[in-house]
């Protein structure tokens, strides 16, 4: 299994980018591992571009920061013009199908997944802002960075009572479409 | 993973373990106004200190906040405020009033890139001068920075205990990095913190509230408690009130600085890694060091005889440790998140040894990657 991971999930501020590093970096720890999740934000709380990053090792980590990202995701256009180029060879980038990457600036070497994550929280969850959680229930499908327990583990932590079932609902859905993309 | 190993880890940010520190710390009194990347400290004891009776108050700005602070102080309360570097120059004349009138205080300042509004979600090292010189006058301060979510929970109850202690304003000086970073957050069971309070006098001994002590720290008593007496701003003699005369004037002001001075080696906190056998020096502080860790690590695991210091401590500087830590260096390379304020004290200290600045004022972390280019310039 890989050593260490440096993920960065990216969208636009509102979408829960921050929470949805929060909650890998919470399971993370729960697996063992230690991990520092960090952000970067403008001085605006609602649009503009969001990136919330996790770093995950089997070793102390010292500098906190995503030197380059072997994970990236991209919930929104001007997050994909930002970061979607911005990955370590052999990484794996997971976008929104609504994103046009029509420029071609992915490294060939690069595994893209593309999904309609939040077509998918708008028509089954019937809520957009759950596409942070459905992208987590991808990436841990996609990847072994963390245990599906701690995932659980983690977003029953985070999250209250009468919003937890929808969200264990939307991590239950990214897992399948995860599944579906991996068979 | 068990439920228990759950319970036990948790997820924290800097600013919340601040919080978590204080509350451990037995802050009773928090006045202050809000100011990104400190307010998650305000928001988190606003959301405590009702639910366990202590004291929150939101105030209209920083000069209130550090007002209220140092007069809840003087009736018994540990009392603090948390802001950034607006904010923090706010507060220097009142900074100054602590020092001089011996009130414990303990000053949150989660730095931002200045100067003035700067950038206000990015973080920096810019005002770890104007904490040692901001406010006027000759006097001491102490002044920590913590580097890690952990560090910094213990570190703002050392603050506490310090400022107890020594009767003076004690500066927390976080950066945005810090402040905001999450991390492992698990209390150290086996070794629970010693909580200090202010010095009291003993049952029938007689209360002197500005005592020329041999220990340099005079006792305190809460006003309102049962004894008068005078606080001042002005300088004054043994009873508070104001004096002129120079010998007493004098021998004042040289006991508010020797306090803190002449007790450098029980306050200044400085960690070292790899030094014995150290050619190159990289020192630092905040989250520059954990930057620089990583370099040095990097290093050594390359073979390079590289040595990392990292104050804990900013001020007092210990003067007689560095200068001997430096000593016999090819070089000492300073990364900070400024344009080269600690390299100078360095360079004060480090006679004959080149030290060499490495500063960043772009908002931005410096990375291990440039920090190992930096040494090997001089290996």
């Amino acid at each position: 299994m890989q050593r260490k991971w440096e993920v960065r999930f990216s969208g636009t501020g509102g979408q829960g980018i921050i929470r949805s590093a929060v909650i890998l970096a919470q399971a993370a720890l729960y697996d063992g591992f230690d991990a520092v999740q960090s952000q970067s934000y403008g001085p605006e709380s609602r649009g503009g571009s969001t990136k919330g990053e996790v770093v995950i090792d089997d070793e102390i980590i010292y500098y906190p920061k995503v030197n380059l990202p072997n994970l990236v995701v991209c919930l929104s256009q001007e997050a994909y013009k930002k970061y979607g180029a911005d990955i370590r060879e052999n990484g794996i980038l997971i976008v929104d199908s609504s994103i046009c990457k029509d420029d071609n600036k992915v490294p060939e070497n690069v595994k893209v997944y593309e999904f309609p994550i939040i077509e998918t929280a708008r028509e089954e969850i019937q809520n957009e802002l759950s596409a942070n959680v459905l992208s987590l229930g991808i990436v841990t499908g996609l990847t072994e960075i963390v245990s599906e327990q701690s995932m659980i583990a983690a977003l029953t932590e985070t999250f209250k009572k009468n919003i937890l079932e929808s969200n264990l609902k939307a991590f239950a859905l990214g897992l399948k479409i995860a599944q579906t993309a991996k068979n | 993973m068990t439920n228990n190993t759950i319970n036990k880890i948790r997820l924290v940010q800097g600013n919340e373990a601040c919080a978590l520190g204080a509350i451990k710390a037995g802050a009773t009194f928090y006045s202050g106004y809000p100011i990104t990347p400190s307010t998650e400290v305000a928001e988190h004891i606003a959301n405590k200190f009702p639910r366990i009776g202590r004291h929150f108050i939101q105030m209209e700005d920083e000069i209130a906040s550090i007002g209220a602070a140092i007069g809840a102080s003087t009736v018994g309360h540990k009392a603090f405020t948390a802001t950034s570097g607006p904010g923090f120059s706010l507060m220097q004349e009142l900074i100054g009033y602590a020092a001089i009138a011996e009130i414990p205080v303990v000053i949150i300042n989660v730095m931002r890139a200045g100067p003035s509004t700067g950038l206000p979600t990015m973080p920096a090292a810019g005002d770890v001068q104007q904490a040692r010189w901001g406010t006027h006058g000759d006097h001491s301060i102490i002044a920590i920075s913590p580097n890690s979510v952990m560090e910094t929970y213990y570190e703002t109850i050392n603050a506490f205990n310090l400022a107890e202690q020594y009767r003076t304003p004690v500066l927390l000086m976080m950066d945005e990095k810090v402040g905001h970073l999450r991390e492992r957050f698990e209390e150290d069971e086996a070794n629970e913190p010693v909580i200090m309070y202010r010095p009291a006098p003993k049952e029938g001994e007689k209360f002197v509230p500005y005592a020329n002590v041999e220990c340099g720290v005079p006792h305190i008593l809460p006003l309102g408690k049962g004894e008068r007496y005078h606080i001042t701003g002005l300088t004054h003699g043994e009873t508070g009130f104001y004096t002129a005369q120079p010998k007493a004037v004098s021998k004042f002001v040289g006991r508010l600085s020797d306090k803190i001075e002449l007790n450098v080696d029980k306050i200044a906190k400085i960690e070292e890694n790899y030094t014995d056998d150290a050619e190159v020096l990289v020192l630092s502080y905040g989250s520059s060091a954990r930057s620089a860790h990583e370099a040095v690590k990097t290093l050594r695991e390359q073979g390079h005889k590289v040595g990392m210091v990292r104050l804990i401590t900013l001020w007092p500087f210990h003067d007689a440790k560095i200068a001997a830590l430096c000593e016999g260096k090819k070089a000492v390379i300073v990364p900070e998140m400024n344009l080269g304020q600690m390299a100078r004290e360095v360079q004060r200290v480090a006679k004959g040894v080149p030290v060499l600045p490495m500063c960043r004022v772009d908002g931005d972390l410096m990375t291990p990657d440039e920090i190992i280019a930096k040494v090997k310039e001089v290996l």
